[in-house]
């Protein structure tokens, strides 16, 4: 009846996790209650859960992604804590089993469920705006891709508690991963959660593709498009070219773990190194998905905060694309090891190093914008600039990497482990930072504070360092990565120090979310009148923030990059129209949370092999599916007469702000 | 922050805007060739499984044993006339014969269900009467997984053949349904040439 499933399943006899459950459930007991105290659920079903507004699907996958990445990086400082002290006779605190499933967890965490919704929330909320645009291509299936990634966290965070995580790494490499060696359901959630999250991912890239290619405002070419917007089509592509990959790739390992079969057994034929192909050739790319729409951060708001153009759009545009190329041809670079032969590994070690080339041009363009620029060091412009110089280091040690024999030194070392931080932490998570800085106002119409902004920033930055540039050293010193104990006491400092970082990133963290606290409590103080509270150039700032529903009331007319500082510049920017045509919009619906809580039934009760379960989750999420496809009301039309309201509220009062001010720094000076 | 709902201020669908309609089926399409090229990788991923491991018979017998090319091509045949009369369905649909579209798509659904009926046939033959099923070797595995995975997309377009017929018959040829009718074209065509692939690289490749 209940598969493999009792209650033996609950680990009571782990004090850590059963105190961390204690802690969640009162957590979440006390928000269930605060919101139906405030008798918000109906609030919260209309306007959240079942929104279709690109906008808010963007906020709330950011919202996934900030609480996923306390989950992260909780597990980033029990293994800190576990490595500072288990030297020599020292266990430490967390047993083998344990820390196994933490340094997965970890991983798997931090990179398919914060870095990815992080980057596709931005994507969400901001290309649209960017492209003059009022949705997205599909906008129900958008709320579909939220809510199946959604349904990943909710299987991943299910794991602690009911069963056991993964303990393979954040790959989950067979054999180790196979039945034999991972006999309890910790693969399998870590199977399921991927692939429905994968699923949701792989229908967004969809989405964005068509968006970016056939609805830009008119007028707007393909080379007159904003360098984020450039920087999320090439993601998109990268979407859609790699993820299927990673489908197979586990589906296979489920074939084997289900079905008795051999992919990649050591038994009958099976080749693991098979999985280790598949599943790079996906996630090499993967890393590309995740730093460049950060790349496109960057563009923007270094163009922004140095008061310029941004120097060298195409070369930056061309560079993206090259990056994004040359991505699919450097997944070898990962298993140099595997023994495929000097030529292959001198093919896949140059390929790497190539991509370092573009990188660098990039590089080149963001100093050349800021160089004779009249640079604001606010948030954005203070994160920008920390990744431009950890970024090069980390870039440097990565070129460092590709040479196959020092990679037969330094595989799988500690020196790796820095490495790959120190990319994405000082790529992709400064510039989300940086973006959330950015357009933080355009999606709320007030700004962040920044007191606590420059503290968290500070402590972010520092306690990088402390953190990671130990274990360049500890790599080099032959500390392999994953080590739950270890016997060298020579290595016990430097651990101690990176300990020390991450308690400076745990502030960085806390100081992040008192400036949330405190921005919002003091939102009156920091109101976006404009809705152009940077001096922006791109036609996201040409709306008001928030951003009306239906984004623009008149689509914006395109001529030139850097539209809307032109208009700026020509005191044509705010137009005013005598009259407003109706609006087509679609209608919310909640048949996106509905198919994915029944395929978080079909991943759960797969985990626990509850067949009729799985049936009935699976049967539900496809009828669910053909009975959203006879629904024939899913749009609606704004009147003109009620656009025209909303628009004259805000009008009115902005063309008496710059007739005092000028057009141009109105949104300085005011904001 | 905004009190502004998408519900909010809603006036009925009407017919006075249709000019500006939200899709006018071309944005669809692409997204859905955009799908089926994501599909392909994922054929290709299964192509590549297979050609690595198609020689790792460990032991067990081999495709030459195995494969009855007759049967097999009795199978393709069927799929072929499927896409065959899925295009005339296609052309009714153009010409705005509701009728003849619905009785199309019922055959089309009869062929396409009497593939998956021979490969759910040959399946279990393998496994029961061979001894040759997916856990006996690497490269049975990998054939299953193929062939399988192929057989797992005709059977959706088969339910999906059976929402058309019943929207056609409850909605008419109108825009969406016309739309839903390329796209499953698309599938349908897009499965055919998937298996000319399978039945050249598995089948003929595996008896010679």
């Amino acid at each position: 009846m209940f598969g493999k499933l009792s209650l033996s399943a609950i680990p009571f006899h782990e004090p850590i996790i059963m105190g961390t459950l204690l802690m969640v459930c009162l957590g979440g007991a006390a928000l269930l209650g605060w919101v139906t105290y405030q008798r918000k659920w109906g609030y919260l079903w209309s306007e959240w859960f079942t929104t279709v507004d690109h906008k808010r699907i963007g906020i709330m996958y950011v919202i996934l992604a900030l609480v996923m990445l306390l989950r992260g990086f909780a597990d980033a400082i029990m293994m800190r804590a576990q490595q500072a002290v288990a030297a020599s006779d020292a266990a430490g605190y967390l047993p083998p089993h344990h820390y196994d499933q933490i340094f997965t967890a970890h991983g798997v965490i931090m990179i398919f469920f914060v870095a990815m919704p992080f980057v596709v929330g931005l994507m969400n909320l901001v290309v649209p705006l960017q492209i003059g645009a009022r949705d997205v291509a599909y906008p129900f299936l958008n709320s579909l891709s939220y809510w199946l990634t959604a349904s990943g966290v909710v299987l991943v965070m299910m794991s602690m508690f009911v069963g056991d995580f993964a303990a393979t790494g954040w790959l989950a490499y067979p054999p180790l991963s196979e039945l034999k060696f991972s006999p309890t359901v910790g693969v399998d959630y870590y199977i399921w959660a991927l692939q429905l999250s994968g699923l949701g991912t792989t229908l967004s890239g969809i989405n964005f593709i068509v968006t970016i290619l056939r609805m830009r405002t008119p007028g707007m070419k393909l080379m007159q498009m904003p360098v984020f917007t450039w920087t999320a089509l090439v993601t998109n592509i990268l979407i859609v070219a790699a993820f299927p990959l990673l489908t197979v790739a586990l589906a296979l390992l489920a074939a084997d773990r289900y079905l008795d079969m051999h992919f990649f057994t050591n038994e009958l034929g099976g080749n693991a190194m098979l999985y280790v192909n598949l599943i790079w050739i996906w996630g090499h790319p993967e890393v590309y998905i995740l730093i460049l729409p950060c790349f496109g951060v960057f563009s923007e708001v270094v163009a922004t905060f140095s008061g310029k153009p941004l120097f060298g759009y195409k070369s930056m545009v061309y560079a993206t694309a090259g990056i994004g190329l040359a991505s699919f041809i450097v997944w070898l670079h990962h298993f140099f090891t595997m023994g495929s032969g000097a030529d292959v590994n001198a093919f896949f070690g140059i390929s790497t190093m190539i991509i370092s080339i573009p990188t660098g041009v990039k590089l080149f363009n963001w100093l050349f914008t800021m160089y004779r620029g009249r640079i604001r060091f606010n948030l954005p412009m203070l994160w920008t600039v920390a990744f431009m110089v950890t970024f090069t280091i980390g870039g440097m040690t990565g070129v460092l990497l590709a040479v196959p024999g020092a990679d037969f030194v330094l595989h799988n070392s500690l020196f790796l482990i820095a490495h790959f931080h120190n990319v994405i932490i000082g790529g992709v998570l400064f510039g989300l930072f940086a973006a959330v800085n950015y357009w933080f106002p355009k999606a709320f119409g007030f700004k962040l504070e920044e007191r606590w902004g420059k503290a968290s920033f500070w402590c972010w930055v520092v306690g990088f360092y402390l953190a990671f540039m130990p274990l360049y050293v500890l790599g080099l010193m032959g500390m392999t990565r994953r080590m739950n104990h270890y016997a060298n006491p020579a290595w016990q400092p430097y651990l101690i120090v990176a300990a020390v970082g991450a308690v400076f990133i745990a502030a960085g963290i806390g100081f992040m979310l008192l400036q949330f606290v405190v921005s919002i409590r003091n939102r009156a103080a920091n109101p976006d009148l404009t809705g152009d509270p940077w001096g922006g150039r791109t036609l996201e700032w040409a709306t008001s923030s928030p951003a009306p529903f239906y984004n623009f009331a008149v689509l914006p007319k395109v001529e030139e990059l850097d539209q809307f500082w032109a208009d700026k510049e020509h005191k044509r920017a705010y137009p005013r129209h005598e009259r407003y045509a109706d609006i087509h919009m679609p209608r919310n619906t909640g048949a996106g949370l509905i198919m994915s809580a029944f395929g978080t039934v079909l991943g759960f009760a797969m985990v626990w092999h509850i067949w009729w379960l799985a049936i009935a989750g699976l049967v539900g999420m496809v009828g669910t599916f053909i009975v959203r496809a006879f629904d024939t009301n899913v749009d609606y039309y704004v009147p003109g007469a009620e656009v025209e309201k909303i628009e004259r509220a805000r009008l009115v009062p902005l063309h008496k702000l710059i007739e005092n001010v000028g057009p141009a720094s109105a949104g300085e000076k005011v904001a | 922050m905004t009190a502004i709902t998408a519900n909010h201020g809603a006036i009925a669908h009407g017919g006075a805007h249709d000019h500006e309609h939200h899709d006018d089926g071309s944005k669809t399409l692409l997204g859905f060739w955009i799908y089926l090229m994501s599909d392909c990788l994922i054929f290709s991923g299964l192509f590549a499984t297979f050609a690595v491991l198609g020689h790792n018979t460990a032991g067990g017998p081999t495709g030459k044993e195995l494969f009855d090319l007759k049967f097999v091509f009795g199978e393709t045949m069927l799929l072929l006339i499927s896409s065959f009369t899925f295009g005339l369905a296609m052309l009714n649909m153009h010409a705005g014969h509701r009728g003849k579209v619905i009785a199309w798509l019922f055959v089309t659904f009869l062929f396409g269900a009497g593939f998956v009926g021979m490969e759910v046939f040959e399946f279990h033959h393998l496994v029961v009467a061979e001894h040759a099923g997916p856990s006996r070797s690497a490269f049975l595995s990998a054939y299953f997984g193929l062939v399988g995975t192929h057989g797992l997309h005709v059977t959706s377009g088969l339910i999906w053949l059976l929402a058309m017929m019943v929207m056609v018959g409850k909605f008419g040829l109108n825009d969406a349904v016309q739309r839903r009718l390329s796209c499953l074209s698309l599938f349908w065509h897009f499965l055919d040439l998937v298996w000319i692939c399978v039945f050249s690289f598995v089948y003929l490749f595996g008896v010679l």
